[in-house]
């Protein structure tokens, strides 16, 4: 028998539904976890940001530190103890109170060898680790073995986890809670209705209900999603799929400028590595090298293969980190005729179209690249079209991913690699397992036991002097040599900075994209969609 | 001969002739970056315009036909011939071997073929040409891609095996390989031309899609595959000319069908 009421019900929940504020994206990938001590992947990081709470936030517009569970902190000893005043009247979801207690007990867990956290790795030194201590229920004391260096950013990573919490992802401080989650499909994420922050005139924060986070790996499924009002926002765009919507819908694509990311090639220059001797001895020589960045033209690779949207590079360091970049340092220039007159002072000969080396060998190298990423493919016929005019021949190879790594870490079974690195750490610690010649990632001689050359062993020096420094000057005048040496040595020839490029509906007039991640939810709980109501309100 | 049998051949000839002299539609070559012009919309020097790096899309089309049109049948045609030794051997045989072969073949079709390419790509050595690279690539597409044939042939063969005509050539004496070659062979053409044709547009398909994994071709060279991968980030409605290569397959692999009226597939 029909409930008499069904149908008002019914229309009731439909009006519901409809009025419902929530905000849909698509992440690119399924997060392999969800546990926020352990996140490993952008999505599982997109998550924890919405749904965790730290104790200090890095503002991404402004770059400044915001306290957030952390009302005030303090630095003495020498600059190796950092004292945290906590917020008071913090509650979790489950009625639990936020104490020092929490904190300690997330980093006892983080620290935990078997848990394998990229994040606890970040804390370590060739001093050892940080402790944490409580000192009554609302201050937490933070002991370095020596005076960190930018350590509100480390604290911008940690989620401070309940410790009554009897498994992980538990609810936790941040503005949503994981509500629903479809494996393949999408997470929904619900509205925190005990989250702590609120608008100054006393409105409870977050203005959304909830934020729909659908699996979406097709970038032209997403944009057409976005464009039929399926999707509120697209957090990053390849620099295509950016100039058909500003032709299409303009607007609603947005350009935020440089990020930190950066693209380049470098040498194989590794002893060990099963490359043909002559062709390493090229690879290491400074000559050889110097030729090839010369010979790049890199205002073309940012016009054509990225659209306009990058910014030629002069080095690792993106000009979007103003704090670390070195000013002095400018893209090399497009010089064929003086890379032409280097490798022939360095006994190289080009006969007809052929350049030879002083043994008669013809100057012939592959550069690998991942398959599948067309700015990279267009960018690597572009360098093949750039270095033939020296009678250099290129083989371009595209890999799948697994097979890139296994090269360039394993075997070493390369020549050349084109790649880049992405949400590269603002501050120069974050490079020590890119810079260090015994990091396990320094791209052209791996895991070296001492320096190969003198020029690195320079840097070895520079990098741990600028880390054990609480000297802001004298890091960054260490930090500028290291720049300044990896562009006379150029063992990798920085190509470009590429830009943040995202999308925006109209119906968020709030959201202010960043150059860094993640680039237009940052603010997430600020958010209101036009037109559709709020529970926070 | 049919108007359409003629048209059909006209176009192939014509189609054919443009992927062997390319200098009579354009003189750019496929690999030329013109960098000021990416993107570029048809004009009287670029008939289909330029891609994204400024290269004469025409040219590329015209030097991807000439790689497609002779890679792409070369590894139907050793997938064909593979499956007709196997299915043919299985379908004659019978009993035990039959048995055998067939159950081969479903372990063979069973096989995470994708990832024998990659692992084969991983291992070859880097410095290699685009076109020894795209070689290899139809090679291992038609050693790879023969087993779903075979069970076709395997079933044809079985069917004529045990037919009327057959077993009154056995009665008057004829030799095996003469029954073979003047009665199985005939017979059983249309299903391999059938099979080799289905093959042709598959393998383009396919390396298309092995470019996206790092196995197809690599640049500068272009083959319709490359070309038909430009389609997924483009965008037809206001560049529709990028949509030549699709209707230039589309053409050529129903105008091959034309030609080949099933009543002419006896030798």
């Amino acid at each position: 028998m029909t409930h008499p009421m069904r149908p008002l019900i019914f229309v009731a929940l439909i009006a519901g539904a409809l009025n419902a504020s929530e905000l849909r994206l698509a992440l690119h990938s399924e997060p392999k976890t969800l546990d926020p001590l352990v996140f490993a992947d952008e999505s599982a990081e997109a998550i924890r940001y919405l749904t965790e709470g730290v104790l200090i936030r890095i503002n991404r517009l402004t770059q400044q530190s915001d306290p957030e569970l952390a009302v005030s902190w303090k630095v003495s000893d020498n600059g190796k103890r950092v004292t945290f005043q906590l917020r008071k009247g913090v509650h979790y979801p489950d009625g639990a109170t936020f104490t020092s207690k929490d904190v300690v007990e997330t980093f006892h867990t983080l620290f935990d060898p078997a848990l394998h956290s990229p994040v606890a790795d970040t804390f370590q030194t060739e001093k050892g680790t940080v402790t944490i201590t409580a000192q009554g229920d609302y201050v937490v004391v933070a002991d370095f073995p020596a005076p960190p260096t930018a350590f509100e950013r480390l604290f911008d990573q940690v989620a401070i986890v309940s410790c009554l919490a009897k498994h992980r992802p538990a609810p936790g401080l941040g503005p949503f809670l994981i509500g629903e989650r479809v494996a393949g499909s999408h997470i929904v994420l619900k509205r925190n209705p005990v989250y702590w922050k609120h608008q100054p005139d006393g409105q409870s924060l977050p203005r959304l209900d909830a934020i729909r986070l659908e699996f979406q790996q097709n970038r032209d499924l997403e944009l057409a999603r976005f464009q039929r009002g399926e999707l509120d926002l697209i957090d990053t765009l390849t620099p295509d799929l950016y100039d058909r919507l500003a032709k299409d819908a303009p607007g609603r694509a947005f350009d935020a400028g440089p990020t930190t990311d950066a693209e380049f090639l470098w040498f194989n220059m590794a002893p060990q590595s099963p490359v043909a001797s002559y062709k390493k001895s090229w690879f290491q020589s400074q000559t050889f090298r110097r030729a090839i960045s010369e010979a790049i033209q890199r205002a073309d690779l940012s016009r054509v293969a990225y659209r306009g949207h990058a910014s030629p590079s002069a080095g690792l360091v993106s000009p979007a980190n103003k704090q670390w970049f070195n000013g002095k340092l400018s893209p090399d220039a497009f010089h064929p005729e003086e890379a032409a007159k280097r490798l022939t002072e360095a006994g190289f000969k080009l006969q007809a179209t052929v350049l030879s080396d002083a043994t008669g060998h013809p100057v012939e190298f592959s550069i690998i690249t991942n398959a599948g990423s067309t700015v990279r493919e267009r960018m690597g016929a572009m360098i093949q079209q750039d270095l033939a005019k020296l009678g250099i021949k290129i083989n371009l190879v595209t890999l799948e991913f697994p097979s890139l790594i296994e090269r360039i870490t394993r075997t070493l079974d390369y020549e050349m690699c084109l790649l880049g690195l992405v949400n590269i750490d603002i501050d120069p610690n974050g490079l020590m397992n890119v810079l260090l010649s015994s990091a396990a990632n320094h791209p052209w001689n791996p895991s070296q036991k001492t320096p190969a050359t003198a020029w690195e062993a320079e840097i070895d020096r520079l990098m741990l002097a600028q880390a054990a420094s609480g000297d802001a000057s004298a890091r960054k005048k260490n930090f500028d040599r290291v720049q300044e040496i990896l562009r006379e040595q150029s063992p990798m020839v920085f190509l470009v900075h590429p830009n943040s490029l995202s999308a925006i509906s109209p119906g968020l007039p709030g959201a202010k994209p960043s150059p860094f991640f993640p680039h237009t939810f940052w603010d997430a709980e600020h958010f209101t969609l036009a037109g559709k109501s709020a529970a926070g309100k | 001969m049919k108007p359409a049998r003629l048209v059909a051949i006209v176009f192939l000839t014509f189609v054919g002739i443009s992927a062997l002299v390319p200098r009579l539609w354009t003189p750019d070559s496929y690999e030329t970056q013109l960098r000021e012009a990416p993107d570029a919309p048809p004009s009287a020097r670029f008939p289909l315009g330029t891609d994204a790096l400024g290269r004469d899309r025409m040219a590329r089309l015209l030097y991807g036909t000439r790689v497609s049109l002779t890679l792409a049948p070369a590894a139907a045609l050793l997938s064909c011939i593979v499956a007709a030794l196997v299915g043919g051997l299985a379908g004659l045989a019978g009993g035990w071997t039959e048995r055998i072969v067939l159950a081969g073949l479903d372990l063979f079709m069973s096989l995470p073929w994708l990832f024998l390419l990659l692992t084969v790509r991983a291992t070859l050595p880097l410095n290699v040409s685009a076109l020894a690279s795209l070689s290899i690539t139809f090679a291992l597409l038609g050693l790879l891609s023969w087993p779903a044939s075979a069970r076709v042939v395997r079933a044809a063969i079985h069917g004529l095996r045990d037919s009327d005509f057959m077993l009154q050539a056995r009665a008057s004496g004829v030799t095996p390989w003469r029954l073979i070659w003047r009665q199985l062979i005939p017979n059983v053409m249309p299903v391999l031309l059938a099979q080799f044709w289905i093959a042709v547009p598959v393998f383009i398909l396919a390396e298309a899609t092995l470019g996206m994994l790092g196995l197809g071709v690599s640049e500068p060279l272009p083959s319709w595959g490359s070309l038909l991968r430009e389609l997924e980030g483009g965008n037809l409605r206001s560049q529709p000319w990028m949509a030549a290569p699709a209707v230039l397959l589309a053409a050529v692999v129903g105008c091959f069908q034309l030609i080949l009226p099933r009543e002419d597939y006896s030798i």
